[in-house]
């Protein structure tokens, strides 16, 4: 077996270092090495987006990135999001829509979303179907998913104003 | 409320019962915090990985695991032949369904793989990856024997017999003739005949199955973490098949990361993985990857039928008869076994309608391919596309629109109690209330206008209608009748803490439905606490009340019954004590928001706390021979009819375009009648749910086999599931019809929307491509089933 190689990165801001296999990809470094289990996996090949993570800002399938990758990162996952309250009013808006039933596309689902939201003000149901149709969810049919993300967006507008 | 309709039992304060309230605990799930079974991780825990066979059907003639033994970090590597010293294997019939045969089933093939992805050998490491390296190196001796693959030929008198010992490869086979069909037929105005195709799909849950065997060979049990619906009934089996006495089985079922009846089955490789447990003395994991999912969780559908109606000329439906055949891999699965999809068929077909002439044959045969079993609305899919695409194809026939059609032929709602030709008993439904609702709804006449006016334009949008009835709240006349373990009876345990909360615990599972919250929601409803103040303990056998998990959307209706009765019970207790401290009658007093007030007057006398202080730790305060008893257990089964049927009816408005095939869905309605609505965003969520799960396979899924019995697409990249841009919006309404078989009236909803969306796809389709003569009876219906059937390639 290939030596394991030292990374060092951030993890919800927290200073991380560890020695990882090189093949290890980063959502099974941040649940099995970290025990951040919030990080799901759906399908290991890139097409779920359960295992959707943020790196350096940006969203990321965290099991089409290699933990070496990150190393010198900042990597950011849904326990880190909430703790920080970033995304507080779209989990409110998911919990109050029932927007999740099982659960296990939740944590992709609201990093995705906040992406979104991030980028545009108000966007409209289509382009929200649009942005999140790189994550699956086999419970909820989506609709509940896009009201609340819609709910957010609107209320976010009108604080700004 | 005027004074000739009291307040009933559910018009009580702390009025939870209706109401849309958001499911308590949701927020560990949307912060990553849940638990799901992949997530945990147990000291000394060891991982599976699966060595299984490439071909569809091979003799094993040996195994050599020098090498893999020897790799890095690997523990153990166990074959089928040294598993089944361990562990029994299993015949995956019942005795209702007469004639049903399988063959004796292990947990990891011991000298044959009868389908591509069957576990022939187990590789036990420190970690996953090494576990995986290593099954790379295990060799395994393999023999290619014939395949069957084609479920049509498959009982043909050349075609090699899967297990020779059956005598062929004919699984189950049912017959039904009600009524007069031959007369039927000959005296029609017009009969349309259709041979009706249901490609394999499967339920592709998120989180993969995951199950986790801690053998503790100090204490002599096993306890197995486990995605399951149904925790009873694995403890019956692991214990059965391990040869322990159920009481030193313990199933503990977490977060489950969706189930959709995937999950309620007796996998090979997951009792493998607890034998394994109990053969190392130590925990023993395994979660499958995407590609094992594919390959071994059940699939469902694959028939192929075909089906005709006779109408006359003013449309009323004078007889139906189908001839379906399924093919369901090669052993029936355990314990629910792999009739029942073919038997709801027949059971189904038609059952809307008032018609009484019914002729109906299914074959069900064995193939080797992945076996097929119970998912969501089992048969009602099927039997709800046969049925509502035979009724188009006759409305468009004989010129009458298909609401009309259907308003010529629904059983009318004042008709009950009564039953389908197929003998299945119907309490009361409501056909024609939700069919006025629906095209209401969705302004039925102005999508017509709206749809000839487009026409013109060269724009081809269609209606699509389909009308169904739902199995819900199953009796012991599912399983049970047939000799299984598997209970129909929930039961609910709820107790007043000494704080003054409320611990309900509750044997119905929770895969995301809601279970937790219904439960929740009815329980303070029945005591008159605050919602807050209820806990629900739920999935774990140790720890529950025995019953039958959630399944066959049964959860609220038996569940949800059990847990309102418990509620009562322990509220009269309660007051009893409240009484006997307050020198009152009980009769006299009420609960409201967790205080005991005079009823009528609700002046507080004492809140549920004092009760409980007192109860628990001055009982010497209370008139001797008084014994306070703050738990209450209640168990509930319907009784009276076998199955409660909802009803309902769908209908699609889309857009086809005929030179690429492409379907665009616009929009989606749904009316249903589950009786007594607990919580109505959760009912509308799983009919949103339910009816992108029909869609799916309507249009883009498929588990798509070559002819050597090789899945060809085990990928998500290859295996295609709805995505949140392609689907529309869903709107949903209701029709109350309560089930007088409990005081909730509470029916299920689980499955309502699976059973009647490919059947308003499909009818949807055909209806804009109309102008064109054209029909599809076959899903998915794929742009090249659509471009083929318009004659373009
Ligand atoms: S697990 Fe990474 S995209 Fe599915
Ligand atoms: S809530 Fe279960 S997959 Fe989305």
């Amino acid at each position: 077996m290939t030596a394991s190689v030292s990374i060092k990165l951030t993890v919800n801001g927290e200073t991380v270092t560890a020695d990882v296999p090189p093949r290890m990809h980063l959502a099974d470094f941040l649940r099995e090495r970290l025990s951040l289990t919030g990080t799901h996996i759906g399908c290991e090949h890139g097409v779920c987006g359960a295992c959707t993570v943020r790196l350096d800002g940006d969203i990321v399938r965290g099991c089409l990135v290699l933990a070496v990758q990150a190393n010198g990162a900042a990597v950011e996952t849904v326990e880190g999001v909430s703790d920080s309250g970033e995304i507080a009013d779209l989990q409110e808006a998911f919990r109050q829509r029932n927007a999740l039933q099982c659960g296990y596309c939740t944590p992709g689902m609201l990093l995705t979303a906040q992406e979104l939201l991030a980028r545009e003000e108000t966007p409209d149901r289509e382009t929200i179907r649009e942005h999140m149709s790189g994550n699956y969810c086999r419970c909820t049919g989506y609709q509940a998913i896009v009201d609340a993300v819609e709910t957010t967006a609107r209320a976010r507008a009108a604080a700004r104003t | 409320m005027n004074e000739h309709n009291p307040l009933t039992a559910l018009d009580r304060p702390n009025s939870y019962i209706g109401r849309a309230l958001p499911r308590p605990n949701l927020t560990r799930l949307l912060q990553g915090r849940g638990q799901y079974v992949s997530d945990m991780s147990l000291p000394r825990m060891a991982h599976v990985a699966f060595v299984r066979s490439p071909y569809a059907h091979a003799r094993i003639n040996g195994i050599d695991a020098t090498e893999a033994k020897a790799m890095p970090g690997v523990v153990a590597v166990v074959t089928g032949k040294e598993l089944a010293e361990v562990c029994t294997p299993w015949v995956g019939v019942l005795s209702h369904l007469k004639g049903l045969k399988s063959a004796p089933q292990h947990a990891i093939a011991v000298d044959r793989a009868c389908w591509q992805g069957e576990a022939v050998c187990a590789v036990i490491a420190e970690t996953r990856a090494a576990a995986e390296d290593a099954a790379e190196r295990v060799m395994v001796d393999y023999e290619e024997l014939e395949p069957v693959t084609d479920m049509m030929t498959a009982l043909d008198s050349e075609t090699p017999l899967i297990h020779p010992e059956l005598g062929d490869n004919l699984a189950f086979e049912r017959n039904l003739d009600v009524g007069e069909v031959d007369k039927a037929f000959a005296e029609a105005d017009a009969v349309v005949e259709a041979e009706f195709v249901f490609g394999r799909h499967t339920g592709v849950t998120l989180e993969p199955r995951a199950v986790i065997g801690d053998w503790n060979p100090g204490e002599e049990r096993l306890t197995v973490y486990q995605g399951t619906q149904a925790p009873h009934m694995m403890q019956n089996i692991i214990a059965k098949h391990l040869g322990l006495e159920e009481a030193q089985v313990r199933v503990v079922c977490k977060d489950v990361g969706g189930s959709f009846g995937i999950k309620v089955h007796v996998y090979p490789d997951e009792m493998a993985v607890v034998a394994l447990s109990k053969l190392l003395r130590r925990p023993v994991k395994y979660v499958a990857d995407r590609i094992e999912s594919f390959n071994t969780d059940i699939h469902a559908r694959d028939h192929r039928c075909k089906a005709k109606i006779a109408v006359k000329a003013d449309g009323l439906i004078t007889g139906f008869a189908i001839d379906d055949v399924t093919g369901i891999g090669p052993y029936s699965m355990y314990p629910r076994t792999s009739a029942i999809e073919a038997n709801q068929v027949v059971n189904l077909v038609g059952g809307q309608y008032t018609n009484q002439n019914y002729r109906a044959r299914t074959r069900v045969v064995f193939q080797n391919k992945n076996v097929t079993c119970q998912y969501r609305a089992v048969g009602h899919p099927i039997a709800c596309s046969i049925t509502e695409g035979l009724v188009d194809l006759a409305a468009r026939e004989i010129g009458m629109d298909p609401a009309a059609m259907r308003r010529r032929n629904l059983i009318p709602d004042d008709a009950y109690p009564c039953a389908a030709a197929s003998g299945l008993k119907f309490e009361s439904l409501s056909h024609h209330a939700s069919l006025d609702k629906l095209l209401s709804m969705m302004d039925y006449d102005g999508l017509r206008a709206e749809q000839a006016e487009l026409r013109k334009r060269g724009i081809y949008r269609g209606i699509g209608l389909a009308t169904f009835i739902e199995v819900t709240n199953p009796s012991a006349a599912f399983y049970g009748v047939g000799g299984a373990r598997i209970s129909s009876q929930d039961g609910v345990a709820i107790r007043l803490e000494a704080t003054g909360r409320i611990i309900v615990q509750t044997s119905i599972t929770e895969q995301g439905q809601g279970s937790e919250a219904i439960t929740a929601q009815v329980a303070a409803h029945a005591l008159g606490v605050p919602m807050e103040r209820v806990r629900v303990i739920l999935g774990d056998t140790d720890n529950t009340p025995y019953g039958g998990g959630t399944w066959a959307s049964r959860a609220a209706g038996i569940g949800g019954e059990a847990a309102w009765q418990a509620g009562k019970a322990l509220r009269t207790n309660i007051l009893a004590v409240a009484a006997s401290i307050l020198q009152a009658d009980a009769d006299a007093l009420d609960i409201v928001d967790a205080k005991v007030v005079d009823k009528g007057t609700d002046v507080e006398r004492m809140p549920l706390e004092e009760v409980a202080r007192i109860a628990y730790f001055r009982p010497d305060t209370l008139p001797p021979g008084f014994q306070p008893e703050l738990m209450a257990v209640r168990h509930f089964v319907p009784r009276e009819y076998p199955f409660a049927f909802t009803n309902g009816i769908q209908a699609s408005w889309l857009e086809v375009d005929p030179d690429t095939g492409f379907v665009t869905l616009l929009k989606h309605w749904c009316v249903e009648d589950c009786g007594t609505i607990i919580n109505p965003q959760l009912v509308d969520e799983q009919i949103r749910g339910g009816i992108v799960q029909g869609i799916g396979p309507a249009l883009y899924e498929h588990c798509l086999y070559d002819e050597r019995g090789q899945l060809t697409n085990a990928s998500m990249a290859d295996y295609l599931v709805p995505m949140a841009s392609e689907m529309p919006d869903i709107e949903v309404g209701h029709v109350v019809s309560p089930t007088m078989e409990s005081e909730l009236g509470a029916k299920g909803a689980g499955e309502a929307g699976t059973a009647g969306a490919p059947a308003a796809v499909v009818n949807a389709v055909n209806d804009a491509l109309a102008p064109f003569d054209v029909r599809i009876v076959e899903i998915p219906m794929t742009p090249e089933v659509i471009l083929r059937a318009l004659g373009k390639i």
